[in-house]
């Protein structure tokens, strides 16, 4: 995985509330077998009219926010379907941080496996930031978000920003207790007989 | 030792290890499978060369991408039957249980794990997908992940975890007839929001909730994600028990007594300690609808849609006026003179066997109103076969609804089953996002009962006055 530690970019305003994982990317392009190449489908029934032609007033088919890697968002982002492609769709599109005031639990875990940051703000500094219309500074190792003169602190927990910071990749580091696992398994298959499946 | 929840009881029951960076492991013992979130899952183990490390503990079906009907002749659609496909390769491949499209046990992963007594007491159950909480209503720690952790869970069996808080949500009181478990879990989430449970593990308890039946308990704890939360939990019982007695994958025999007396202590303590609680009193609730596109935008039958202008805040004003635009609805209009053009029976919400029967009384001996397509789809085959064992497809066809093979379907409509621009429709399921069940759709929220009772009239009505005549 990427890792994440200092990122500058354009930053995109988005900030309704409640956008949800559906208006990320559609249903239409769950099919697909692979994670890359939903970009182009990133909010794709605001971004799109019916005809696929992009509609003018969407942020994202705007200049300079076509460029952007930072999006600025509302409360609750990300909630609704626990759908990867979400994040990926996200970062093929080039987005690597997402600030919000805050954001629904599943997407919140997604986005640390796909090297994306989501950083949580008050709405006030969230309306500020999109004001400023600078690029912004995401700086994970200072926790912190700069730009147009302002600056804007941010917690992050501990292992969460070791997985970004190093690339880290969960598997491996679970492998690192694979003894654990094996003697809670030794331990439960005596002490809770009925979880063994039979299937006939 | 200190008084403990429910939640507290079952994560410590599954902590592997506790990691020096805080996180802890915790073990999976369920894992469900469907064809949407796990084929990179498989690529990602493949390309790593790891092995699957308990295809046993595996239940795989194919759910969201297929066909209701016609499906003998196989998936028309290419890139559902590339998903389909590509599942049943990997399956094969790892050696993984799988319920194949035409066995009679295939249907819905959410209503399926539980028919097979797949869905335990006491476990942990993962899917990727969101409505996994639905398993809650046994009394097990369910909750959705994406693809990484999917895979991550094929490959070790657990998934690093945090702690999440606990919330008690009382339902006091008896629910009133004609309404039913959907019209609590969309009562809660226009109370507490679409993000009020997150970060929680909601524990439902009370009066409202030991009266439901298994097929109620699983819809409340279905819609807890909707509630924001990360899984919805209610304590087992007798009615737990009977409903798992004798299942094919439940325990039997000698370890069935072992496992209930373990069963029973799964309860939280007295005094326990909730970081948070909500009490509801459910007798004089009315049934609800919702108006917007976003679940907890909900009222009651008895309410009118309401004026943005009356909003809190202009945030709330814009993002009210946004949802009526989208919906196509005036302020001040009356629920009950909304005009529909379909209805959607089913889901991993309401596509159970009690669902159709209450939908069923409903149409009975009436027709569907005219200019409205209403769909029924049955959760799994042996929903099915159980319906039409009591003769409720009869009913449905009589009335004019169709009666189709089991799937997701028009809950999301990732199969043929959409609806077309600007049709609104009521329906069951568990989500009224803009687009989620076709681009430019208009959902409505509400019971197997009020979406039966709407697909007679012609608008929401109020099914206890179908039920009084």
């Amino acid at each position: 995985m990427d890792p994440f530690t200092v990122h500058t970019g354009i930053a995109a305003p988005l900030l309704r509330a409640n956008i949800d994982t559906d208006l990320i990317i559609p249903k239409q392009f769950l099919k697909t077998l692979v994670r890359s190449g939903l970009g182009r489908n990133l909010f794709h029934e605001i971004r799109y009219d019916n005809a696929g032609a992009e509609r003018p007033d969407f942020v994202l088919n705007q200049a300079p926010y076509r460029q952007a890697s930072i999006l600025l968002a509302g409360p609750n982002f990300g909630c609704g379907s626990s759908r990867e492609h979400a994040p990926w769709a996200l970062k093929d599109f080039g987005i690597r941080a997402i600030l919000a005031p805050g954001f629904a639990d599943i997407f919140f875990n997604n986005c640390f496996a796909n090297g994306l940051l989501p950083v949580v703000l008050p709405m006030e500094a969230i309306e500020a930031l999109s004001e400023a219309a600078d690029p912004l500074t995401v700086d994970l190792p200072a926790q912190q978000v700069r730009g147009g003169g302002l600056c804007y602190g941010f917690d992050i927990e501990a292992a969460r920003k070791a997985v970004l910071l190093e690339g880290l990749d969960e598997i491996k580091r679970t492998e690192a207790n694979l003894q654990d696992i094996a003697a809670y398994e030794a331990r439960r298959q005596k002490e809770a007989p009925w979880l063994e499946i039979h299937r006939s | 030792m200190n008084p403990r929840t429910l939640y507290d009881k079952i994560w410590d029951e599954h902590l592997v290890a506790t990691r020096t960076d805080g996180t802890s492991l915790l073990y999976i013992d369920r894992h469900l499978v469907h064809e949407v979130t796990s084929p990179q899952a498989f690529e990602g183990l493949r390309e790593a060369k790891r092995a699957l490390r308990r295809p046993q503990a595996i239940l795989s079906v194919a759910d969201h991408n297929v066909p209701t009907l016609d499906r003998e002749k196989g998936i028309a659609d290419e890139t559902c039957r590339l998903q389909v496909e590509a599942l049943e390769r990997n399956v094969q491949a790892y050696g993984v249980p799988y319920l194949p499209l035409l066995d009679e046990r295939q249907g819905i992963v959410h209503v399926v794990g539980p028919e097979q007594g797949f869905t335990l007491p006491g476990t942990t159950i993962v899917c990727g997908d969101s409505h996994t909480s639905t398993h809650g209503a046994f009394g097990a720690l369910a909750f959705g992940i994406g693809t990484s952790e999917v895979e991550h869970v094929m490959a070790t069996q657990t998934l690093p975890q945090r702690k999440s808080q606990n919330l008690r949500v009382r339902f006091e009181g008896a629910l009133p007839p004609g309404l039913g478990a959907k019209d609590l879990a969309l009562t809660l989430i226009g109370r507490i929001g679409t993000a009020g449970g997150t970060g929680s593990v909601i524990e439902f308890t009370g009066a409202a909730v030991r009266a439901l039946s298994m097929e109620g308990r699983m819809t409340l704890c279905n819609m807890s994600i909707e509630a924001g939360a990360r899984s919805g939990l209610i304590a087992p019982d007798e009615t737990t028990f009977a409903y798992l007695k004798g299942r094919p994958l439940a325990p039997q025999e000698a370890v069935w007594e072992q496992a209930l007396a373990h069963w029973h202590t799964l309860a939280s303590d007295e005094g326990a300690r909730f970081d948070a609680e909500v009490s509801i009193d459910v007798t004089g609730l009315a049934p609800q609808v919702t108006w917007g596109t976003s679940p907890q935008w909900v009222t009651d039958i008895g309410g009118r849609v309401p004026d943005p202008e009356a909003a809190a805040s202009a945030e709330d004003r814009q993002a009210i006026q946004r949802a009526l635009d989208y919906m196509g609805l005036k302020p001040g209009t009356r629920i009950a003179d909304i005009p529909l053009e379909a209805v959607f029976i089913g889901s991993c919400t309401n596509g159970r066997i009690e669902d159709l029967r209450e939908a069923a009384a409903v149409a009975r001996g009436r027709k569907v109103a005219s200019g409205i397509r209403a769909l029924v789809v049955p959760g799994s085959g042996l929903v099915k076969r159980q319906a039409e064992a009591e003769g409720l497809d009869r009913i449905f066809l009589e009335a004019g609804f169709e009666w189709r093979q089991p799937g997701c379907s028009m809950c999301l409509g990732m199969n043929d089953d959409r609806l077309a621009e600007g049709v609104r429709c009521a329906s069951t399921s568990n989500r009224n996002f803009e687009g989620r069940q076709g681009r430019g759709s208009r959902t409505h929220l509400v019971s197997p009962a009020m979406a039966a009772a709407a697909a007679v009239t012609g608008h929401f009505t109020d099914v206890r006055q179908l039920m009084e005549a």
